[in-house]
């Protein structure tokens, strides 16, 4: 099958790649772009494994293809290392125990970093239905929900610290 | 899992994407539906048309007390607010419901709702609602009634060489009572029986019953079902004729408890 020419913008750098157009983006950024961070479960849109970053907000990278991509701007996990947010996730998850395998944990962080700055008011029941598309066979989502609960509750405490009384 | 090979085009005008669709090309908005399908081979079309470019493809207008929702719209935009007024509150409660937040974050109203799937949330919810859908078609814009739009199990009442462009819904009074009863054994799943209810003081109210084997099934004046939900809602469903127990009780349960919101003051 023909392959088709697709700029497009991967963790702040433009990259200009051939793929076919069936080839969904999880593929593509795992096999073409060797950022194998972003990991691949059901490729249905179920599990949540793949969610990364398309166009500023999170998206299952295994049902958007190839051709569809043209233009976009993408960040995945690891162009999220350097993300203050996302730091306070990664320490909350160690803390926590919210990881065993990690397969789940890529796609469990940017979705938890979207409750953190999406819905900062969020309780217990919130973030379990926000984190419902997201599978995790390991943890029984315990100590995720904790770690997600604990940054909330960190930045609330930070942000009345800093409002004038 | 890799989709059957196809030719990807991103049409720039409505004329352009009128024309491959006219040429057997698959229309894709958000795909999260097309997307899945695509991977697990159950649609395999030569030419997928992405409409996600088209000029306004998405967006809300509001033009003499009619919503127009264009149909790259997309559920998390409705979800935030993009929709005024109570409408806007209904649609929204709505659209948190929809699968996950990075689905919803690329799906939209249009793609789900010309997609059809019986289990589909705008499929149950749009009927309710009244209004039309906008269609676009070689021989111009037409109209076509939501409460007759779903035609069948992933059936509608679009031409083959039309295209669904915008959803129009009247606004609401502030005092429209509204109930929605979805059953899913987790958040984010098909729904296993859905029903909804608008009340709008001085009119008839208007039910719909969706998650069938079947299209929604639309009832114009559910004042009865207000009335007497128990037995309204087992005289509605036997009224579809034999279904398994378990599928006949939610069915009925959804009825009911579209119809305890919707009373609710």
């Amino acid at each position: 099958m023909k392959r088709i020419a697709i700029a497009l913008t991967v963790n702040g750098k433009t990259e200009e790649v051939f793929a076919e157009p069936r080839e969904h983006l999880a593929d593509l950024l795992r096999g073409t772009l060797m950022l194998t961070g972003t990991h691949i479960g059901c490729e249905h849109g179920v599990c949540g494994a793949c969610t990364i970053e398309i166009d500023g907000v999170p998206q299952r990278s295994c049902i958007v293809h190839a051709g569809s991509c043209d233009g976009a701007s993408v960040r995945t996990i690891e162009g999220l290392a350097g993300d203050a947010v996302m730091g306070a996730l990664r320490e909350a998850f160690s803390r926590e125990h919210a990881l065993q395998c990690g397969y789940c944990t890529p796609g469990m962080l940017v979705v938890a970093r979207d409750i953190v700055l999406r819905l900062p008011g969020a309780d217990e029941a919130r973030v379990r239905e926000e984190l419902a598309g997201n599978l995790c066979r390991c943890t029984g989502y315990r100590g995720i929900v904790r770690a997600v609960l604990g940054v909330l509750a960190d930045r609330r405490a930070g942000s009345s610290r800093a409002e004038p009384r | 899992m890799k989709p059957a090979a196809f030719s990807h085009v991103r049409p720039r005008s409505w004329s352009e994407a009128l024309e491959l669709v006219a040429g057997g090309a698959r229309p894709g908005a958000g795909t999260q539906s097309l997307g899945p399908l695509l991977n697990l081979r159950l649609a395999q079309p030569d030419t997928v048309a992405d409409l996600r470019h088209l000029p306004d493809y998405a967006g809300v207008t509001l033009v003499d007390g009619v919503v127009q929702i264009g149909a790259g719209t997309t559920h998390a935009a409705i979800e935030d607010g993009a929709v005024p007024g109570r409408l806007g509150e209904i649609m929204a409660g709505v659209a948190r419901r929809i699968a996950y937040r990075p689905v919803r974050n690329r799906g939209t109203i249009g793609g789900s709702l010309a997609h059809a799937d019986p289990a589909a949330d705008w499929v149950a919810v749009l009927p309710a609602l009244g209004g039309s859908a906008v269609a676009v078609g070689p021989r111009g814009e037409r109209r076509l009634a939501l409460a007759g739009f779903v035609t069948g199990i992933f059936e509608t009442a679009l031409a083959s060489d039309e295209l669904l462009r915008a959803i129009e819904v009247p606004v609401l009074p502030a005092e429209a009572r509204w109930g929605h009863w979805k059953f899913c054994r987790k958040v984010g799943e098909f729904s296993k029986a859905t029903a909804c209810m608008l009340a709008i003081p001085g009119a008839p109210p208007r039910a719909v019953l969706a998650a069938l084997d079947r299209p929604p099934l639309v009832i114009e004046d559910a004042g009865a079902l207000l009335a007497d939900p128990a037995d309204e809602a087992a005289r509605i469903v036997a009224g579809l004729g034999q279904m398994a127990p378990w599928r006949s009780a939610l069915a009925q349960a959804a009825l009911r408890h579209a119809a305890a919101a919707a009373s609710a003051p």
